[in-house]
């Protein structure tokens, strides 16, 4: 019988790999995007797990609401990839450091 | 007259402006005419003010011409006070001034600067005029900085010597620390009076005296003692009187006519006719007057010693001059304002005559001014030597010239005023002092006349060839000036110090009258003054003087050196001017150098520069320079941080249930 543990053990092991990734990924920047959209569907898992459990149909409606906006993200967050590459004609993550002090 | 007035007072001011902006286009010839049809309308017209003063019975004027500002009640304005001290006063400066012109075209003659010159003279004459006919405070203090301007430039008028910039630095410098004690006297009239204008303050002047001030909080001074003190601080440091006096022989580094016009005649004594001026404040307070006549007498004795070692021909007639403003100081302090200004009158006459003559010798000896390597020049310059015989003997006091007049009444006059004075002690020793100068003066007085103009001749073989009279532009001067010297005492005596000359211009109380008691007991006219001579002390002294100059230097010249060898440290004393420029170069400039350098490192660019201002940029920029180290630019530390952040938070909670 899959229970509750089950499903938030399947969540922590998304974020924890997303954000591994996030940390060790020094290469690409669309994997970096992909790490946070990962991130978001491990949240999403728990909202859902809890909503059942608890009988609680607000936690599937927050859901829709995260997915909207993980859309909206990966959209913009596209955008600026794009017009980041034009500009410096490279989406390295060891390269994008302007903002270092 | 108030046209006479005006052209009396700019017209220097248009010759100045003239010969000074001219240039090429009015040349040599055009400045000093120009110059000297200025300052000669200047002179021609004071006599004729003069004569309607005292001989046409004119009344004093005072004419406001023009007002300047007026700011809180305070009217600062332009105007002339014009009395019979002033016409007195104008009289002497444009007189003297108009020979010192005439006299420079001979002694400037080959100098570059020659348009320059007759500029600064003029301007001079022109600043001068407006001290000394200025009917308030203001218009005062503006003549009084403007011919301290002029003597600064003067003084260095041989711009390219360091000695000459050194003077005339030294001349301004010293001068500020007078000019301070002035401006604040100023300020103090202004508290208490509300007014700049002389006629107001001396209206008031009853009023302040019963009035008190406080320096240091709980010590109440009298007003009119505090007044005239800073007044005459002022006046310590134009007329040089101890401890202010070191500027004025330095000042000899300026070209002769200008130690002759501003350094002996006219601007030194600019101190001694403003506390003429002043009698209404001078009069009501005792202890100002004390102090005066200490001053006074400290510089009339112990300045003339100095006179005794110099052996710059000028730096003689410079000690001479201190001396000389000294005893004026005493007369001033003995409230025998009109001795002082009649000794005033006839030094400006013998002593521009001794600083001429002088000035010729230097000419003829080719720029020479060591009277060791003078001598015997009266064989080769017998103008000049006649003329300063006439205006040494006048200096000494020789009985009939007019420098006896002055000095043997001033004498008298400080003799006679311990009387009705408290502290007699301090009249006492201001007597003493002017009577042990006359020995003094005639001592240093001929020692400098012997040595220039009897014994052999020690100047060297070149300068004896080329020794000859200087031209007439030079000796007329001379000549001019030696009449005055002569015979002015006898024909002015009576009426200045005895026939109410100066009417309500001078202001002097009952009791302190020294002059009008003399007038009753003393004075018998010229000639029975001159008669009476031959048994005072002052003539026995003064003939002890010449007579001591004559075997110390003519009859025994290794005397002399033998005195220095046994009396080394008084020598050295005097030698070093008792050690008055090392007190102010060393102590004073120096102590405020090196107050200021402290301040500037330790204060300025330690404490405020190097901790406060920069200090907290350069802390802040430590701090920072550790803080970016945070600030790598990456996106995945800044995701770790916020991991970190958020593991924490999350920590702390769970933690708190």
């Amino acid at each position: 019988m899959i229970g509750l543990q089950h499903y938030l053990t399947l969540s922590a092991m998304l974020f924890v790999l997303s954000i591994v990734g996030m940390v060790i990924n020094r290469r690409n920047l669309i994997l970096l995007l992909m790490c946070i959209e990962l991130m978001l569907l491990a949240v999403n898992f728990n909202f859902i797990a809890f909503s059942r459990f608890l009988g609680d149909d607000a936690g599937q409606i927050f859901v829709f609401f995260v997915l909207t906006v993980a859309a909206a993200e990966a959209a913009i967050g596209l955008a600026i990839l794009v017009v980041l590459f034009r500009k410096r004609r490279s989406i390295n993550v060891d390269d994008l450091n302007a903002m270092k002090g | 007259m108030l046209d006479y007035y005006l052209i009396i007072v700019f017209s220097p001011l248009l010759a100045a402006a003239l010969a000074g902006l001219g240039g090429r286009r009015i040349g040599r010839a055009g400045a000093h005419t120009v110059t000297i049809l200025g300052v000669g309308a200047a002179c021609v017209l004071s006599f004729v003010v003069l004569y309607r003063m005292y001989w046409g019975g004119a009344p004093a004027e005072n004419i406001n011409l023009y007002t300047w500002a007026v700011s809180d009640g305070l009217r600062m304005e332009i105007g002339f006070l014009v009395d019979r001290l002033t016409a007195l006063m104008m009289v002497v400066v444009t007189f003297v001034s108009l020979m010192v012109h005439v006299y420079t075209i001979g002694y400037m003659r080959e100098d570059p600067g020659y348009q320059r010159f007759f500029s600064y003279i003029s301007l001079f004459t022109f600043a001068m005029l407006m001290l000394v006919m200025a009917n308030n405070f203001l218009q005062l203090f503006f003549g009084w900085e403007a011919v301290g301007l002029v003597s600064y430039l003067l003084i260095g008028f041989w711009y390219k010597r360091e000695t000459a910039i050194f003077a005339n630095l030294k001349a301004f410098l010293v001068n500020r620390v007078g000019d301070f004690g002035f401006l604040l006297g100023i300020a103090a009239v202004v508290l208490f009076s509300n007014s700049l204008d002389y006629a107001e303050v001396f209206r008031q002047a009853k009023s302040i005296s019963q009035q008190t001030i406080e320096i240091i909080p709980g010590q109440p001074y009298n007003a009119m003692t505090v007044i005239c003190i800073l007044l005459f601080i002022g006046a310590m440091g134009k007329s040089a009187q101890a401890p202010l006096h070191v500027w004025l022989p330095d000042s000899m580094e300026g070209p002769t006519p200008i130690s002759a016009l501003i350094h002996a005649a006219t601007m030194v004594t600019a101190g001694i006719f403003m506390v003429a001026r002043m009698s209404p404040l001078y009069e009501l307070s005792v202890t100002a007057l004390g102090v005066v006549i200490v001053i006074g007498a400290v510089t009339a004795f112990f300045m003339g010693l100095l006179g005794l070692v110099q052996n710059d021909i000028k730096r003689v007639v410079a000690y001479s001059t201190l001396s000389q403003l000294g005893y004026m100081s005493v007369a001033l302090g003995a409230s025998a304002y009109g001795a002082a200004i009649f000794h005033l009158m006839t030094h400006a006459f013998f002593k521009a005559l001794l600083f001429l003559a002088a000035g010729s010798v230097i000419i003829a000896m080719h720029h020479e001014q060591d009277i060791r390597r003078m001598g015997g020049i009266r064989r080769y310059m017998p103008i000049t030597y006649w003329t300063s015989l006439i205006g040494s003997l006048a200096l000494i006091g020789v009985p009939g010239m007019s420098g006896f007049f002055s000095k043997d009444l001033l004498i008298e006059a400080v003799r006679q005023s311990h009387w009705q004075q408290t502290d007699t002690w301090v009249y006492w020793i201001a007597y003493l002092s002017v009577l042990l100068g006359v020995f003094v003066t005639a001592l240093y007085s001929f020692r400098m006349f012997f040595l220039v103009f009897h014994g052999e001749t020690r100047a060297d073989a070149a300068t004896r060839s080329h020794l000859h009279e200087t031209p007439w532009v030079v000796t007329a001067p001379l000549v001019l000036l030696a009449i005055p010297s002569a015979i002015i005492g006898w024909i002015t005596v009576e009426p200045i110090l005895f026939g109410g000359f100066f009417g309500g211009a001078i202001v002097v109380a009952p009791e302190h009258d020294v002059l009008a008691r003399l007038g009753v007991e003393f004075w018998h006219g010229s000639l029975g003054l001159v008669a009476h001579a031959v048994v005072t002390p002052v003539f026995w002294l003064a003939t002890a003087g010449v007579a001591t100059a004559w075997f110390l230097y003519l009859k025994r010249p290794d005397i002399p050196e033998t005195l220095c060898r046994r009396f080394k440290a008084l020598h050295v004393l005097l030698e070093r001017k008792y050690y008055f420029d090392e007190l102010w170069i060393r102590g004073f400039a120096g102590g405020g150098r090196r107050l200021g350098d402290l301040l500037w490192k330790k204060g300025d660019q330690f404490l405020i520069d190097g901790m406060l201002v920069n200090g907290t940029a350069n802390s802040i920029a430590r701090l920072a320079g550790i803080l970016r180290q945070l600030q790598s630019g990456y996106l995945y530390t800044y995701a770790f941080a916020m991991i970190i952040g958020l593991t924490m938070l999350l920590g702390w909670l769970v933690w708190l249930q």
